[in-house]
């Protein structure tokens, strides 16, 4: 699926701009995600990354031979599946050792204890970044043995995504759609099983996780 | 806890982080394939700046460590 766009928004340098431009970005990204959404209604998908942009019809169907085994094994690959997204945060006080875990005290000068207490504290969130990650992780482990592919995401922005804590988990999930119930309903499981994790489900989305194009730097 | 299932309008962050792939990362820039020809890189700084509050916090208190890598 093609669509015209005008270079006066596309072109390199005017796209630079506007991929600055939040509204701008939101607008079109939510284009593209329609656009994808109605196609995938007439049948399975493979989703272009955004602002892929061609200069002609000639270039496009090049591209179309050029990647056809790709794009073939792709297809079979997400065929009768779904991607669905979970994210997990972590309030760190949770994961804090308990006070009477209690490290060093004491230290000879006020200065001393200070730092003795400043050291302290650097252990204890290291030592919580090390419990919250490895709870990601197990739940990343129960929810991957349900899904034919995974992808990672980095943590999202905390300002741009509005949370506070941290995000501990930001996977996507292809998974079997005969396998759709039993995924969410793990997710809801572990969400209950871990009470000091918040788990967020998103989904259905188009494979969009799944679908790009094997990295070749030198393209001929 | 879990909540939120299927949102009618997708969150924009997580749209970004599949349509973009690369994701929305604070520091980060992204790469994308423009044509053919060649790639723009663009900065995501600005598009980041014009949505921070004034209040800098350290990014470091609301930076996650890194998830678990995909398998």
């Amino acid at each position: 699926m093609v669509g015209s766009v005008p270079l006066a928004d596309f072109g390199e340098e005017p796209l630079r701009a506007h991929l600055e431009d939040l509204p701008w970005l939101e607008r079109a990204a939510r284009a593209h995600h329609r656009v994808i959404g109605r196609a995938a209604g007439y049948g399975q998908v493979i989703p272009l990354r955004f602002a892929t942009i061609y200069h002609d019809d000639g270039r496009v169907r090049t591209m179309l031979q050029e990647r056809r085994d790709d794009l073939t094994a792709t297809l079979a690959r997400v065929a009768g599946r779904t991607e669905w997204g979970v994210k997990a945060y972590v309030d760190p006080r949770a994961f804090l050792p308990d006070p009477g875990e209690e490290g060093p005290s004491g230290g000879d000068t006020p200065g001393t204890a200070y730092l003795l207490r400043r050291r302290a504290q650097r252990d204890d969130k290291e030592t919580a970044h090390l419990r919250a990650t490895e709870r990601a992780e197990e739940i990343h482990t129960a929810l991957t043995a349900l899904a034919a592919a995974t992808a990672a995401h980095p943590p999202q922005d905390a300002r741009l995504a509005a949370y506070e804590g941290w995000m501990v988990l930001n996977n996507s999930y292809l998974v079997p759609d005969d396998r759709t119930e039993e995924f969410t309903a793990s997710v809801t499981g572990l969400g209950e099983r871990y009470p000091d994790v918040d788990l967020e489900l998103s989904g259905p989305w188009p494979p969009y996780s799944f679908t790009a194009p094997p990295e070749r730097e030198e393209a001929p | 806890m879990t909540h939120a299932i299927e949102r009618r309008e997708v969150a924009l962050v997580d749209l970004l982080d599949r349509v973009l792939a690369g994701g929305v990362v604070i520091a980060g820039e992204i790469t994308l394939s423009i044509a053919d020809i060649d790639l723009v890189r663009i900065s995501l700084r600005a598009l980041i700046a014009s949505v921070r509050t004034e209040d800098m916090e350290d990014a470091d208190e609301h930076r996650a460590p890194p998830g678990p890598p995909p398998s």
